[in-house]
């Protein structure tokens, strides 16, 4: 059995949770998520200024805090943390751990191959069109606007690369799954048509890729009771060789392991059930059995999969236009029906200005924000408050900044008892879409480099 | 008989994959999982959910886990990055979801 431990469901996540994950018992993996579909293009940005940066500089960091658990306990990391830069975020994890006190002692895995923007042109060149998997258009429609593309590798190179002896890995894009399953197959030796125990591997990772959403995390049931949210534990994944797995966390910490919230998280952003599609095969959701094995414990098994397709998942992020939102609040009585008023008030004033929008969309956020009027219902007119919230989108960005001057007015020429954000005007943002499609994986290559550190 | 609300009977998580939104809807209890498959038609999920959705609403059954799960296409303004919604990326969709009444 090993056991490995999920500490970061998406950049952004708690930066005490590896931490955390290292100290609070035994594991032998930690595995750490930071790529969301746009972080890829945010991290090209970077790399296109400067070509030491592009990869999630979080990652180091949190090896020099963690270094003494890592090397003493000799707990395997495994991050996409490489961003567009896997090998230079590698030497920043060196780095770390030799300020930490370590140097020279580590083998450190790269996986590369994921990034196809360069060669974009020569695969649409050859017929590979790329075309959105969503709306069927061909890539061409928006190829001088592409920011990044990178193909979804799958946990066969993370596996290679722990072979080698590599103690952390790190990649670029690869599908979330992949950081937990790669471990898996190295650990008990399944081969690439080892489909139900790959299906197992994939379940086991979509259970904790996403953190403490497997730990009572954003759980509807019974909410109000699960113990000390505060100090919540992040999910554990106890895995056999034979494909059977638990999903647990640490004695003592937080949060709630049951069979109701990790089903919650087992239906969280899936597509069909019986067709869970991934680099390395397609698993069956719906041969998941689960049972409440003991407290903070539930057991898998019967999980089935089917052989992987022949291509992999590539995300293309490209620059969509600009938008911008500004909200102001108003307050009790009637604060729906005067939030409503200004919001007439501005469509009007924008309208004079002749700006135009590709979209323009309003909210009350207190009143109906979320599931819009229609199922929210007629708000009450003794809200306490209730904060207009008004967006706009397009392709030239000076209508844009020249709505966001609009908002503040409202202060003094608008309908009354009003407040608004001390930070000023909004932001013009840019947009930077998702481009979903499919290559051929006879096109992509992965490959992996181990080095000592 | 008696109308209930599904959040009396159900949980429910919701998230996104571009501009289609999906939603997992889970009986509390095995003995209602029966009604759910019977009543929250995607048919009925798309009008419930008329004034966000535009595209269509798929349903995929799961007995196993006794759930259901919904995609809700062109559901999010355009999705992720580009919607100009506070719920950008469909979270609270579960809950808007549990407002609605069947028969038990």
């Amino acid at each position: 059995m090993i056991r490995i431990a999920n500490a970061q469901g998406f950049w952004g996540d708690s930066l005490e949770a590896p931490l955390e994950q290292l100290r609070g018992g035994p594991i032998d993996y930690l595995t750490l998520d930071y790529l969301a579909e746009v972080t890829m293009s945010i991290l090209q940005k970077q790399y296109a200024r400067d070509p030491q940066a592009g990869y999630a500089r979080d990652f180091p960091q949190m090896i020099e805090r963690g270094a003494k658990e890592i090397v003493q306990r000799g707990v395997k990391v495994v991050a996409n943390a490489g961003g567009v830069n896997p090998e230079t975020c590698g030497e920043a994890v060196a780095a770390a751990l030799a300020r930490a006190g370590y140097p020279g002692r580590r083998k450190i895995g790269v996986v590369t191959g994921d990034n196809i923007l360069d060669r974009l042109d020569d695969l649409v060149a050859r017929g590979i069109e790329l075309r959105n998997i969503d709306t069927g258009e061909p890539l061409a429609s928006v190829r001088e606007r592409v920011r990044s593309a990178n193909a979804y590798l799958g946990a066969f190179p993370i596996a290679e690369a722990l072979g080698q002896g590599a103690q952390i890995v790190v990649t670029g894009r690869c599908s979330d799954v992949a950081l937990s399953l790669g471990p898996s197959i190295y650990e008990f030796g399944w081969q690439r048509d080892d489909w139900d125990r790959l299906a197992a591997g994939v379940v086991g990772g979509h259970v904790i890729e996403c953190g403490a959403q497997a730990t009572g995390g954003n759980c509807q049931v019974d909410w109000e009771t699960i113990p000390d949210l505060a100090g919540i534990g992040y999910p554990i994944l106890e895995a056999e060789a034979d494909g059977r797995f638990a999903i647990t966390k640490h004695p003592g910490t937080g949060g709630r392991v049951t069979v109701a919230g990790v089903t919650e998280q087992l239906v969280y952003e899936i597509g069909d059930p019986r067709a869970y599609i991934t680099p390395d095969v397609v698993a069956d959701f719906t041969t998941i059995q689960l049972k409440q094995a003991g407290p903070d414990r539930v057991q898998f098994g019967g999980i089935e999969g089917r052989p992987a397709t022949d291509f992999y998942k590539v995300s293309i992020s490209y620059s969509a236009g600009f938008k911008a939102a500004g909200t102001m609040t108003y307050g009790w009585p009637d604060a729906y029906k005067k939030a409503k008023m200004a919001d007439r008030i501005l469509r009007i004033r924008l309208e004079r200005l002749g700006l135009r929008f590709d979209a323009i969309h309003s909210e009350y956020v207190g009143a109906n924000a979320c599931h819009g009027d229609m199922l929210s219902g007629e708000p009450s007119p003794n809200l306490a408050e209730v904060t207009l919230r008004v967006g706009v989108r397009g392709s030239d960005p000076a209508a844009i900044e020249r709505f966001t001057r609009e908002i503040a007015p409202l202060a003094l020429n608008g309908p009354p008892v009003v407040t608004y954000p001390a930070s000023g005007k909004p932001k013009v943002e840019e947009i930077v879409a998702y481009w979903p499609a499919l290559i051929p994986k006879s096109e992509v290559q992965p490959r992996v480099r181990v080095r000592e550190a | 008989m008696p109308r209930v609300q599904l959040r009396e009977i159900a949980h429910a998580r919701s998230g996104d994959k571009g501009d289609c939104a999906n939603i997992g809807l889970i009986a509390r209890c095995p003995k209602d999982y029966p009604a759910l498959v019977k009543q929250v038609t995607a048919e009925r999920v798309k009008e419930h959910f008329r004034e966000l959705c535009r595209g269509r609403v798929e349903r995929f059954e799961l007995p196993n886990l006794n759930a259901l799960n919904f995609l809700l296409y062109e559901a999010l303004d355009g999705g992720g990055t580009v919607s100009l919604r506070t719920d950008a990326q469909g979270k609270t969709l579960s809950a808007a979801l549990l407002r609605m009444e069947i028969e038990i």
